[in-house]
């Protein structure tokens, strides 16, 4: 881990001079809140699928990144993975956010796993893999994370193609309406009352 | 039996009802006699989709879904969102309103780290320290149901600042509940950090590494109390956060080293309740003057987020660490993507090398110390061999409440 903090510019620079035309529309987002108006950094890059563990690498060597999460956005003609870390943690004001945006065709969903790198990111791509359909090559766990095992296959709920959750799967609940067989609710008492004086109103 | 059988491990299935915190989450053990050999479990069994409801609704609709995620974080979710869509519509939040959004946060902690604390005593069979903590956690669900209006669903946080202003008659009725916790703290920490039998219990009982806290990617009072130093509030400045003069509480404030055990997380959870106290003084005497909201006017406020398009991530630190939400819009009514990371996902990991090599009848208490959010949850099966039984929670419970018996020799 190296200790010299490189500011967001410097960051930026870092990885475009190493990765080239591999790393497009970087971006640096700050955002200033409260009374003081300190400003947290967000740094965001798409980068082609071939330098996703290169990138990281070259992350751990700066500072050993926090992963929040892997985010996923089908767009229509593409998905869009968005693998969330931080660094600088620890340091008051001075953790950067860096986010790298992965974009797959549709038609080959395959991302190696960074779990060789960062333990912890399984879960996420445990979960990425029921969602989005990708496939994670090399992933230790495949197994499903939070849809249960007797959800059917090839339906990833946050796809939003015709891989998505059909119309048969949703409960519309509002359709269901009040049972006829249950005690009637003690409401419907009041709304007797209250309909009485719209009579009266009408004979006015 | 032959001896092949003898030698095989038994498999204890707890779950899908927690065994500490009636969480539904399944939980799978490996035992060699009363020892864990080895850990796994099965989130999501309530998972709601919850993501996917919001991807059909607008933002102002979904800040009041966010509210209802979690039962105990309940300005969490809905201030992570909200900071989110702020930064892809570029709403200025007033001063004002980031101010009351640190002081609820700070008020959910303290209510959040008592129900644990209640939670962590009962486990380990100290009713009345679990009465008690529960008792004074009432004060801060009455503070927030004044600010609010509500105890849990607070509906305080809209896109663009608060619903509701605190006014200055409500200044003493804080003041009031934040004296009575400070004059309780030292007794509370009294009876958890000075008891000889909550330190046998839970001094080296769950280590978590620095390393493992570090490579799991944990986060909140389960990394600090391993000695990762990662507190969102201190590290990436918002709302009022990055006015305030705070450093994180690692358990070496206490004396002593960093362990990563039960105990060095209870240090933590209690000392950051004095933490959130000295906060609200703080943000209640510094909250500048002015209006509360970017936009009143629900319509005109739509009207700006209908229009935006980018994608952006917002955070909070729970009070059981970072949360995230990532928010992507296109134009559209509805956000084109909202992926939601709680707390709890990244401590969940964490329960496999902090379980392995443990007893039975530590399983309640190092379960609940890493203070999992899941939902509702009420028994466990237990399979020997080939016959199998069911053991219910309050079976686990009790065997937690023998071990404590035994150590104190009663």
């Amino acid at each position: 881990m190296n200790e010299t903090l490189l500011t967001p510019q410097e960051l930026v620079d870092r990885f475009v001079g190493t990765f080239g035309d591999a790393i497009t529309d970087p971006r640096i987002v700050t955002r200033a809140e409260g009374a003081k108006k300190n400003p947290n950094t967000n740094i965001w890059m798409t980068i082609d699928r071939g330098i996703l563990k290169p990138v990281i690498n070259l992350l751990k060597e700066l500072y050993y990144p926090h992963l929040s999460v892997i985010s996923g956005w089908d767009t229509g003609e593409e998905l869009r993975l968005q693998y969330i870390f931080s660094i600088y943690y620890g340091k008051p004001h001075g953790e950067i956010m860096v986010t790298f945006t992965v974009p797959l065709k549709k038609t080959d969903l395959t991302v190696p796993t960074i779990s060789d790198q960062i333990p912890g990111a399984v879960f996420t791509e445990r979960e990425k893999q029921e969602m989005y359909g990708i496939t994670v090559e090399g992933i230790p766990d495949g197994r499903r994370l939070f849809l249960p095992e007797d959800f059917p296959e090839g339906v990833y709920p946050l796809r939003k193609d015709e891989t998505g959750i059909p119309d048969s799967m949703i409960k519309h609940l509002w359709e269901t309406k009040r049972p006829t067989d249950r005690p009637a609710p003690p409401v419907t008492e009041k709304e007797d009352t209250e309909e009485k004086p719209k009579e009266v109103k009408s004979d006015e | 039996m032959s001896d092949e059988m003898k030698k095989k491990p038994y498999v204890v299935p707890i779950g899908p009802i927690h065994p500490a915190l009636k969480e539904p989450v399944q939980f799978l053990f490996e035992m060699e006699g009363e020892v864990v050999k080895k850990a796994d479990f099965a989130p999501g069994q309530t998972h709601r989709g919850i993501e996917w409801m919001g991807m059909r609704r607008n933002p102002v609709q979904i800040v009041h879904l966010t509210d209802r995620i979690c039962g105990i974080c309940g300005v969490t979710h809905s201030l992570s969102f909200a900071r989110a869509v702020e930064q892809i519509v570029d709403i200025e939040v007033p001063a004002r309103a980031d101010y009351i959004r640190v002081i609820i946060a700070e008020l959910e902690r303290i209510q959040s780290h008592l129900l644990w604390a209640g939670v962590a005593a009962h486990e380990l069979g100290f009713d009345t320290l679990f009465y008690l903590a529960w008792r004074v956690r009432e004060d801060s669900l009455d503070v927030i149901e004044n600010i609010t209006g509500n105890r849990i669903n607070y509906g305080l946080v809209q896109i663009g600042g608060v619903r509701r202003d605190i006014t200055p008659e409500q200044h003493p009725v804080i003041h009031k509940c934040l004296d009575g916790y400070r004059s309780l703290l030292g007794k509370m920490i009294n009876l958890f950090l000075h008891d000889t039998t909550i330190s046998i219990r839970c001094k080296d009982t769950g280590v978590l590494s620095f390393e493992k806290a570090l490579h799991l990617c944990t986060v909140g009072p389960t990394a600090r109390a391993s000695g990762v130093v990662k507190d969102v509030r201190v590290d990436y400045p918002y709302a009022a956060y990055g006015d305030l003069d705070i450093s994180p509480i690692l358990p070496s404030a206490f004396g002593g080293e960093i362990n990563g055990d039960v105990y060095d997380r209870i240090i933590v959870r209690l000392l950051e309740i004095e933490q959130s106290i000295g906060i609200i003084e703080t943000c209640l005497k510094e909250m500048p003057e002015g209006g509360i909201l970017w936009e009143p006017k629900l319509p005109k406020l739509l009207a700006a987020c209908k229009k935006a398009h980018g994608e952006a991530v917002g955070r909070h630190e729970a009070p059981r660490g970072e949360c995230l939400h990532y928010v992507a819009m296109d134009g559209n009514e509805a956000p084109a993507m909202w992926k939601i990371k709680a707390s709890s996902y990244s401590n969940l990991h964490s329960w496999i090398p902090i379980l392995e090599g443990e007893q039975l009848a530590d399983v309640p208490i190092i379960v609940a110390s890493i203070d999992p959010c899941l939902s509702c949850t009420d028994r466990v099966a237990v399979v020997r061999g080939n016959s199998s039984d069911l053991l219910t929670k309050e079976d686990l419970h009790r065997l937690s409440v023998e071990k404590t018996r035994r150590i104190q020799g009663c």
